[in-house]
């Protein structure tokens, strides 16, 4: 029994039982067949996260998103700034750089996108960690501060879609949100 | 002779007590007993603790209760978090360490004084950690992210606790060279024995990553160092928080084994491709610690997929072994004991109303189905993007060191009682019931977070209709649902829990005694495991179709749930 010393002294030397053998062969085949389909996803897929990052002065961030807000602002035809819920909406040129600021408690500025059009999206964090959840698309990525992590992001829905924090930041964790809107 | 001698003689002689266990034939030391004695209650207390913290947990992220006001949620979720992942769960373990050393390999507790440091020092890091988080200043989650600062006495509150527990360690490993030395067994050692060696190696690997984070963040809370690297605190946190889910893993499948062996009589079907399966946790677990990374900047791709995928994956096939061997050990010894009908008959006829049988064949499944297969997808290196931080991660924890290890310590439970603490099970027909309670609670709390946490929910979060949020988003009706049903299993799940501990408590203080002669347990154990060294070792002959069907239908759901998974990342929008 397992709770006793093996009976048999060279335990070591008994053959393997066919059945045992048998699985231990397709769980090792199956592990590899999963490590393979990871790299291989890397040629047919299209979502493999990105691992370019820079390290970066949270206040500098801070500044080059808010620029890049200025720059892209959206105006009516008064000329006024165009906002969401006090957010300011940024159009940015499709195919540019986009920046997303997570800081306590909001994802900032609110972003208005083309379906179909590639950005490359800066994310970063102005205080503790935060966590870009993009609903109800599903896609998480953690937000360091200090880190910018740049990807290449492809709308491919139109419509208002939200950004939920998903790493515990504090007592406003559960108000931290943001928007993308995307129009054809 | 001199004084010196005698001192020596008088150390290791008139103090050692041992009594013969008259249910398993085992000489059992006394202090082995008390040590193993006090860290289960001390386990059981904490279990308590967390698990009550649990159910306001559930309770409050069930939408329409929400139990608690917002900052209450989360101090009461990183006490959950601490009191049941850490205290409940390494206190147990010492347990499991000094019962898999001196009770099966019948010899005497190293260094018994140590051991007392070392709970002592557990105890008081567990206590101080609650009094911090309680008090308010420590509402980082058991995680503690930098740079979220908790009072500094929650850091170390945490390093006084872990050296308690590697004392506890050492004390196994110093114990296993006593019973070379006295020579109390022959041969190699147990299999159960050698499965709680491979818990304690990765145990000291995992501490020593513990000690290497957690100094200098508590030097960082004290204002002694400037910042702590959110990336590396990461990495090196997770070098611990994964590493010592190992160890909960290998104590368990040492357990079921153990409990398998004492209820139903079963022998390993082999000795050597058992061993081989617990020695790989040793050798491919340490970089397992990358699946936490996949979503975070600055890990390169092959740096993730070796990581995540070559190292652990020979860890799931050392699982995948365990979970064909341990039903085959059981269908075997079953077939002996002659209920050899039809492809099921070992397995209706098992032993369902011993608590210790029903809890740990219930570990074994939902370990597996719940915990094993939804682990692996969120190792994925791309899959890892469609749940990372939702709710779904909880709801694959708790099918691994809920549904699978607070689970199987349960069932062991019902063994060290009458065994160790000698006093038999209190209220028999309760016990029969309570594994069945907890299990399917637990199965339910995992399933349903997970089911959440595919609809985008977030996990720690105290309000998911974003109420006060700037730009409320709202989740599918589903996701409402789910968090109801996962209300209603935590409410199933603590409800077994609180029959765990009052049968436990009441049968330790007031159980029937069972240490005069003739007396009888209300779960019996198998004739075999009196009967200690006539037939044991590996299985010599047998034929197991019920666990290849077990195995297929498992093997079938992982291709089919992996694949599924690809399906759904394969619509989101495109990204790399
Ligand atoms: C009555 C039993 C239990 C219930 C109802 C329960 C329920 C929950 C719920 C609802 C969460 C919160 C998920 C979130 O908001 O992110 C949670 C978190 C957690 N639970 Fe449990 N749980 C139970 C037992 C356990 C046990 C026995 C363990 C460990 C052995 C455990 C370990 C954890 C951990 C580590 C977390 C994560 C805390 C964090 O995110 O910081 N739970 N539990
Ligand atoms: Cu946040
Ligand atoms: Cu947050």
């Amino acid at each position: 029994m397992a709770i006793n010393p093996p009976s048999n002294r060279l335990w070591w030397k008994e053959p393997i039982h066919g059945i045992e053998l048998a699985w231990i062969i397709i769980a090792f085949l199956w592990g590899v067949f999963m490590f393979f389909f990871m790299i291989a996803w890397h040629f047919i897929g299209n979502q493999n996260l990105s691992s370019e990052t820079y390290r970066v002065n949270p206040d500098k961030f801070v500044e080059r998103v808010e620029e890049f807000a200025t720059e892209y602002q959206v105006l009516d035809e008064t000329g006024a700034p165009v906002d969401i819920a006090g957010t300011p909406l940024v159009r940015p040129p499709a195919g540019g750089d986009v920046y997303m600021l997570g800081r306590l408690w909001e994802w900032w500025p609110a972003l208005e996108l083309k379906k179909g059009q590639s950005y490359r999206f800066h994310l970063s964090s102005a205080d503790w960690q935060h966590g870009f959840s993009l609903q109800p698309v599903n896609i998480n990525i953690s937000v360091h501060p200090g880190y910018e992590h740049i990807l290449t992001l492809t709308p491919t829905q139109t419509g208002d879609f939200g950004v939920v924090c998903n790493e515990f930041c504090g007592i406003g964790h559960h108000t931290m949100t943001g928007i993308i809107r995307v129009v054809e | 002779m001199t004084t010196i001698d005698q001192g020596t003689i008088g150390y290791a002689g008139p103090q050692v007590r041992y009594r013969t266990c008259p249910f398993t034939g085992r000489r059992i030391e006394r202090s082995a007993e008390l040590l193993i004695r006090a860290n289960a209650v001390a386990a059981v207390v904490f279990l308590a603790v967390g698990g009550f913290f649990g159910l306001l947990v559930a309770l409050t992220r069930w939408p329409a209760v929400q139990l608690l006001p917002a900052d209450w949620f989360y101090l009461v979720l990183t006490g959950h978090g601490a009191n049941v992942l850490l205290f409940w769960i390494i206190f147990f373990e010492i347990a499991v360490l000094y019962f898999a050393s001196a009770v099966i390999l019948g010899s005497r507790l190293a260094t018994p004084r140590w051991a007392w440091l070392g709970f002592v020092l557990m105890i008081v890091g567990a206590v101080m950690a609650n009094y911090s988080v309680l008090k308010g200043d420590s509402t980082v989650m058991f995680t503690s992210y930098p740079p979220m600062m908790a009072e500094h006495w929650f850091y170390l509150s945490l390093i006084v606790f872990a050296v308690g527990a590697l004392i506890g360690v050492f004390v196994f490993f110093g114990t296993l060279v006593v019973a070379k030395d006295e020579k109390t067994y022959d041969g190699s050692v147990p299999l159960v024995t050698f499965g709680a060696i491979t818990a304690a190696i990765i145990a000291v690997f995992t501490l020593a990553a513990g000690a290497i984070i957690l100094v200098p963040t508590w030097l960082w809370s004290l204002g002694f160092i400037s910042g702590i690297d959110t990336l590396m605190y990461k990495l090196v946190w997770w070098g611990m928080g994964h590493s010592s889910q190992q160890i909960n893993v290998a104590a368990h499948i040492s357990i079921w084994y153990a409990i398998a062996a004492m209820v139903v009589g079963a022998k390993p079907l082999s000795e050597k491709v058992s061993r081989f399966a617990f020695l790989m946790y040793i050798l491919f677990l340490q970089l397992a610690s990358a699946h936490h990374m996949l979503a975070e900047p600055g890990m390169s791709s092959s740096w993730k997929i070796i990581n995540t995928s070559y190292m652990m994956y020979l860890a799931v096939m050392a699982s995948m072994i365990h979970g064909l061997t341990v039903p085959g050990a059981i269908e075997a010894a079953q077939r002996r004991n002659g209920y050899t009908r039809g492809m099921f008959e070992w397995l209706t006829k098992a032993p369902w109303g011993n608590p210790a049988f029903s809890g740990m064949f219930m570990s074994l499944v939902m370990f597996g189905f719940l915990g094993g297969i939804t682990g692996v997808i969120l190792g994925t290196e791309q899959l890892n993007v469609l749940m990372h931080n939702t709710i779904y991660v909880p709801g694959h924890f708790h099918g691994t060191v809920v549904a699978g290890t607070t689970l199987a310590f349960m069932a062991m439970t019902y063994i060290v009682v009458p065994l160790i603490f000698q006093r038999d099970i209190i209220w028999p027909r309760l016990a029969k019931l309570q594994p069945y309670l907890f299990g399917i609670g637990a199965g339910g709390i995992s399933l349903f977070m997970m089911g959440a946490g595919t609809l985008g929910v977030p996990r720690r979060h105290w309000d998911i209709a974003l109420t006060d949020a700037g730009h409320p988003f709202e989740f599918a009706p589903g996701a409402y649902l789910m968090m109801g049903l996962n209300g209603m299993s935590a409410i199933l799940a603590a409800t077994g829990g609180l029959l765990f501990v009052v049968l436990i408590v009441a049968s330790v203080l007031a159980g029937p005694k069972l240490d005069g002669p003739g007396a009888k347990l209300a779960f019996p154990l198998h004739d075999g495991a009196a009967q200690a060294v006539s037939e044991y070792g590996s299985e010599p002959h047998f034929k197991l179709p019920g666990t290849v069907m077990l195995v297929s239908i498992f093997f079938f759901t992982f291709v089919l749930y992996y694949f599924v998974n690809w399906k759904y990342l394969s619509d989101l929008w495109l990204f790399n």
